[in-house]
């Protein structure tokens, strides 16, 4: 089966890192980009540069910012390929930003 | 048997159809043809059989049945057949974190329990309709999301039978409240979890806990008055209930058990001897807040603290905590102002409790209590 894990981060928890945590935080992510389950991931530019689009009776209504409004925000997510959502919760507890005041939403893909 | 069907079949509508199905032949044979010599492995055997029966028919063999392979059982084979006890994996998959925790335990009630929907519902004083939606919304996403039909990975295990023994505890709870005999139940599960998990001192410990404190059940209330554990009568309380208790408890113990269900089973166990050593209680409160950081075990505490005869600093301890919106704070309090013979402040406390008080019996023993101020 396959889960998406879409990460929640809290802003600006790298920076509050220093620059060895940094790498250190930089070289999982990239480990798990490069794990053999791994289907896909993508890291998003910071929530500044985010734009919402909405159509409305044939109108586009486009707002500066991003569509949740919450304390986190979506920053990237995974696709991982697992037997069963406990190896999918697994593969979740080491994102790193899970532990950083942030967390990850698990979800399967439709099957097609 | 359910466990064995869910484990071959990985569906928990089809296990429950099949089963249904099976008892239904049972009825109508064994009385014609006698009872066979293992009942058990007869209506497994009968149920799984019927499910691929079922399978073939709907032509969607491919993705129900996991083990495709696995030879049709015969009937005259029975006796060699061993059926495999699978409660163990299915009491992991009906507490999984990833369901809601009342769904969890209307799954537990349901697969382990044998309760019907209808007595889940009444036990929760919801309609039918109601639990029966709960329980397909969960029966849907353990098939949607993969919740394994497994016993979790070693390093999962801790937090995961953390999981079970609270659902098993809010079971009992719900019992304790004066509901349909779910406390019964839960005791029943927590025997099941001790023998499939001997070695778990917190299993045993909640197993403990369990018995020893419905083996007063029958002295907490006089009428539907409550009794405190002081004026109980103890000829009412169940000892062989108790004794049950503490063997499960000494084993906890003896297996280095410290953790809260053990802590909470030996404070019981203390609760119930003729002379309670309530210094060692209070030592045992301590080391649960220690470990909970509960400031509800902290009241608990400074109980056992009064009790032991330090009034002043129980109240010390009470005044202390960060819990206005708990009636038993109110209560406690009122209780010690009381001892302290400062009635003024004893009666504001014990009207704060009243205010908080959710039950009628609870109601009248704090008007009691004030009106023997």
């Amino acid at each position: 089966m396959q889960y998406a894990m879409l990460i929640h981060e809290k802003p600006g928890y790298v920076e509050a890192l220093t620059e060895d945590e940094q790498k250190a935080v930089f070289a999982e992510y990239v480990a798990l980009a490069q794990d053999p389950r791994a289907r896909g991931s993508a890291q998003l530019q910071p929530i500044e540069t985010a734009t919402t689009v909405r159509v409305q009776d044939g109108q586009t209504l486009t707002t500066d910012g991003p569509y949740a409004d919450t304390k986190e925000a979506f920053g990237g997510y995974y696709v991982f390929e697992a037997d069963n959502l406990d190896e999918a919760i697994e593969l979740a507890t080491r994102i790193p930003a899970a532990r950083l005041g942030g967390a990850i939403e698990v979800r399967p893909l439709v099957e097609r | 048997m359910l466990a064995s069907l869910v484990g071959f079949l990985g569906d928990f509508d089809l296990a429950e159809e099949a089963a249904q199905e099976a008892f239904a032949v049972a009825a109508e044979r064994w009385p014609r043809d006698g009872v066979p010599a293992n009942p058990g492995a007869w209506l497994t055997v009968t149920a799984r059989n019927r499910a691929i029966d079922r399978i073939r028919r709907e032509r969607t063999l491919a993705t129900k049945v996991r083990q495709l392979e696995v030879p049709e059982a015969k009937m005259d084979e029975l006796d060699d057949i061993v059926i495999e006890d699978e409660r163990l994996e299915l009491v992991f998959t009906c507490c999984h974190p990833a369901l809601a925790l009342e769904a969890q335990v209307a799954l537990t009630l349901r697969a382990l329990g044998g309760l019907t929907t209808e007595e889940i519902a009444r036990a929760f004083l919801v309609s039918e309709e109601t639990m029966k939606r709960r329980l397909s919304r969960a029966k849907a996403k353990i098939k949607a999301t993969g919740i394994p039909f497994a016993v979790p990975a070693e390093h999962q295990l801790p937090d995961r039978l953390d999981a079970a023994l609270a659902v098993v505890y809010l079971i009992y709870n719900e019992g304790y409240s004066g509901r349909i005999d779910l406390a019964g139940e839960a005791i029943r599960l927590g025997r099941v979890l001790a023998v499939l998990m001997p070695d778990e001192p917190e299993v045993l410990g909640l197993l403990a806990l369990m018995l020893i404190h419905h083996a007063r059940r029958k002295a907490r209330f006089s009428g539907d008055e409550l009794v405190l554990l002081e004026d109980q009568d103890r000829s009412l309380w169940d000892a062989e209930e108790i004794g049950a208790g503490r063997t499960a408890l000494e084993r906890a113990l003896a297996l280095r058990g410290r953790g809260p269900y053990v802590l909470q089973a030996a404070i019981a166990s203390l609760q119930a001897e003729e002379r309670i050593d309530w210094n060692e209680v209070a030592a045992l409160y301590g080391r649960l807040a220690q470990i909970t950081h509960s400031p509800v075990v902290e009241l608990n505490r400074a109980v056992a603290v009064a009790q032991a005869g330090s009034t002043e600093h129980a109240l010390e301890i009470v005044d202390g905590l960060d819990l206005d919106d708990y009636q038993y704070l109110h209560s406690t309090r009122g209780e010690l102002l009381r001892r302290l013979g400062r009635t003024v402040e004893a009666r504001a406390a014990y009207e704060h409790a009243l205010e908080f008080a959710s039950s009628e019996p609870e109601r009248r023993f704090l008007a009691r209590r004030i009106a023997e101020l």
